[in-house]
C-alpha cells in the first residue's frame, strides 16, 4: 500500500512540475471556463439581475467543459512522447499510476474552480458563502466523480485516432449522475430559501458515486490498458 | 519473486485486432547475451511483438515465458527485469535529462536514482546538459538520454524499436558500442530495425517476419542483407 501511495505521488509531482514548466494545461482550462461563464453571464444577465437559479448549472457546466478540455490535454502530453507506456512498462501498480493521474487532474480543476466559483458567484449574485463547506463538499465530490470516469477514459483512447470526438461521447453520458447531483445540491444551497439538508443528500449521492467509479476505475485500468 | 531469467521462450503467439492478424503463430527462444534483430518490411508485426514482450500488450495467443514465468505470474517484478526504447522516446521534454531519469528511476524503486541518473548521463556524453530541458536536444542526445532512461535499472531485457532512426554516424557508433557493452553484461537485447547494414556483425541471431508471420531464423554467415533478401524472397 506504501508503494501505491509512492507511485501515484511520483506521478502527480511529475504532472506538477511538466505543468508549472508550460501552464499549458491549465491556462487553457482557465480561459475555456471564464469565456464559458462570461458568455452565459452576457445571456443569462439582465440589468444586473441574472435568471433565478442558473449559477449552479454554469457552474457545473463550466466545471464539466473545461475539464473535459483537461483531461484531453493532459492525455495528449502523454501522447506525444509515447510517455504513458513508459509508465505502463514501470514495476509498480499500474493503478497507482491511474490514481496518480487521477490526482493531478483533481488538482487542476481545483485550481480552476478556484477562480470559477467567485466569477460565477460574482456575475449571477449566487450565495457563496452562506454555506461554504456544503459547497466544497459538493464540488470535492462531483469533480472527483467526474474525473474518475475521465480519467480512465482519456487513458483509454490515449492512441486512439478520434480520442477528442470520442472522450465526450463516452464520458458525458456516464457522468450525467454526477452532473445532476452536483447541480440540485449546489442549486439546493444558492436558491433564495436554501435547504442545507437536500445540499447534504446529494453529496451523499456523490460520495457513493465516487466510491463506485473510482473502484471500478482502479479495478480496470491495467486490463483496458494492457488490451 | 526477483524477476530475473536468462532465457525468453516465446511460443504460437498471435495477436489480432478484429479480423487483421498483426502476429500469427510466432515461435522463437533466446537467452541472456543474445542480440536479436527483428528484421521485416513495415507491418511485420515488430512493434507489435516487442510491444507483447514488453508486457504492455496481451497476446490472442500463445504464451511468452521469462525464465519459467509467464507476464502474469511475474508482474511488476518482472517489469523490473525490462527496459524499452520506443520509435518515441519516453521522455518528457519539459524537464531536465536528469529529472527525466531520476522520475523513471524512481518509479523502478532506485533509491540512489539522482547519483545514477547523473552517472548515466556523464556516460552519455551529456553531464554538462543534465539540467537542460530535454525540449532543446538534438534526436541524437535525446536518443542517449532515452537509452540512458531504458537501462538505468539495469534490466536483463532490453527491447528497442528503430533505435537508429534520425542519428548520425557518431551518435549511430555510440549506440552500437552501448549495445555491445551491455550484450557482453549479459543482456538480452531485442532490437526492431530496417538499418541492416549497421546492425550486420551485431546480431546474434535474425528474425525475419512478413505480414505477422516468422519467415525464418537466421544467423551467422554472409551479409545481413543477403541473408534477409533470401528469406523475404524464399516466402
Amino acid at each position: 500500500m506504501r508503494n501505491f501511495f509512492r507511485v501515484a505521488f511520483l506521478v502527480v509531482r511529475k504532472d506538477m512540475m511538466v505543468e508549472a514548466r508550460s501552464l499549458e494545461v491549465l491556462s487553457t482550462t482557465l480561459f475555456f471556463a471564464l469565456t464559458v461563464v462570461l458568455v452565459f453571464a452576457f445571456g443569462l444577465v439582465r440589468e444586473g439581475r441574472p435568471v433565478d437559479d442558473v449559477a449552479a448549472a454554469i457552474l457545473w457546466i463550466a466545471t464539466a467543459f473545461s475539464g473535459t478540455l483537461a483531461l484531453g490535454r493532459t492525455f495528449e502530453r502523454e501522447r506525444q512522447a509515447d510517455t504513458l507506456r513508459a509508465l505502463l512498462l514501470a514495476p509498480a501498480d499500474r493503478p497507482a499510476i491511474y490514481a496518480g493521474k487521477l490526482a493531478g487532474m483533481l488538482l487542476l480543476m481545483g485550481l480552476v474552480e478556484l477562480v470559477l466559483v467567485p466569477l460565477v458567484g460574482l456575475l449571477f449574485q449566487a450565495p457563496i458563502f452562506n454555506y461554504p463547506w456544503t459547497l466544497v463538499a459538493l464540488l470535492v465530490t462531483g469533480t472527483t466523480g467526474f474525473a474518475a470516469v475521465g480519467t480512465l477514459f482519456a487513458a483509454m483512447l490515449v492512441r486512439a485516432r478520434s480520442r477528442d470526438v470520442m472522450l465526450p461521447i463516452l464520458l458525458y453520458p456516464i457522468t450525467v449522475p454526477v452532473m445532476i447531483a452536483g447541480v440540485r445540491g449546489t442549486a439546493a444551497i444558492f436558491q433564495s430559501t436554501p435547504d442545507e439538508p437536500l445540499a447534504r443528500f446529494w453529496v451523499a449521492l456523490l460520495v457513493f458515486f465516487d466510491v463506485v467509479f473510482v473502484t471500478l476505475a482502479l479495478w480496470t485500468f491495467e486490463p483496458v490498458m494492457t488490451e | 519473486m526477483t524477476g530475473d531469467f536468462e532465457r525468453l521462450s516465446v511460443t504460437n503467439l498471435s495477436r489480432h485486432y478484429g479480423r487483421r492478424k498483426a502476429l500469427s503463430r510466432v515461435s522463437f527462444t533466446c537467452d541472456a547475451g543474445d542480440v536479436v534483430g527483428l528484421l521485416g518490411p513495415n507491418g511485420a508485426g515488430k512493434s507489435t511483438l516487442l510491444s507483447i514482450l514488453g508486457t504492455l500488450l496481451a497476446p490472442s495467443e500463445g504464451t511468452v515465458e521469462y525464465g519459467a514465468h509467464t507476464a502474469d505470474q511475474g508482474g511488476a517484478g518482472l517489469r523490473a527485469r525490462i527496459g524499452m526504447l520506443g520509435h518515441d522516446l519516453f521522455l518528457y521534454p519539459e524537464l531536465t535529462a536528469h529529472e527525466n531519469l531520476v522520475f523513471f528511476g524512481r518509479m523502478y524503486g532506485l533509491t540512489d536514482a539522482p547519483a545514477r541518473a547523473m552517472r548515466a548521463l556523464e556516460r552519455a556524453g551529456l553531464g554538462e546538459r543534465a539540467h537542460d530541458a530535454v525540449s532543446g536536444f538534438s534526436r541524437g542526445m535525446r536518443q542517449r538520454v532515452a537509452l540512458e532512461r531504458a537501462l538505468l535499472h539495469q534490466p536483463r531485457l532490453l527491447l528497442l524499436d528503430e533505435p537508429f532512426t534520425g542519428l548520425d554516424q557518431a551518435s549511430t557508433s555510440a549506440l552500437v558500442a552501448r549495445l555491445r557493452e551491455e550484450q557482453a553484461r549479459g543482456v538480452l537485447i531485442i532490437l526492431a530495425t530496417h538499418d541492416l547494414d549497421i546492425v550486420d556483425g551485431l546480431l546474434t541471431r535474425e528474425l525475419f517476419l512478413r505480414n505477422g508471420r516468422l519467415l525464418a531464423i537466421a544467423g551467422g554467415e554472409g551479409p545481413l542483407r543477403d541473408r534477409y533478401r533470401a528469406a523475404v524472397a524464399a516466402s
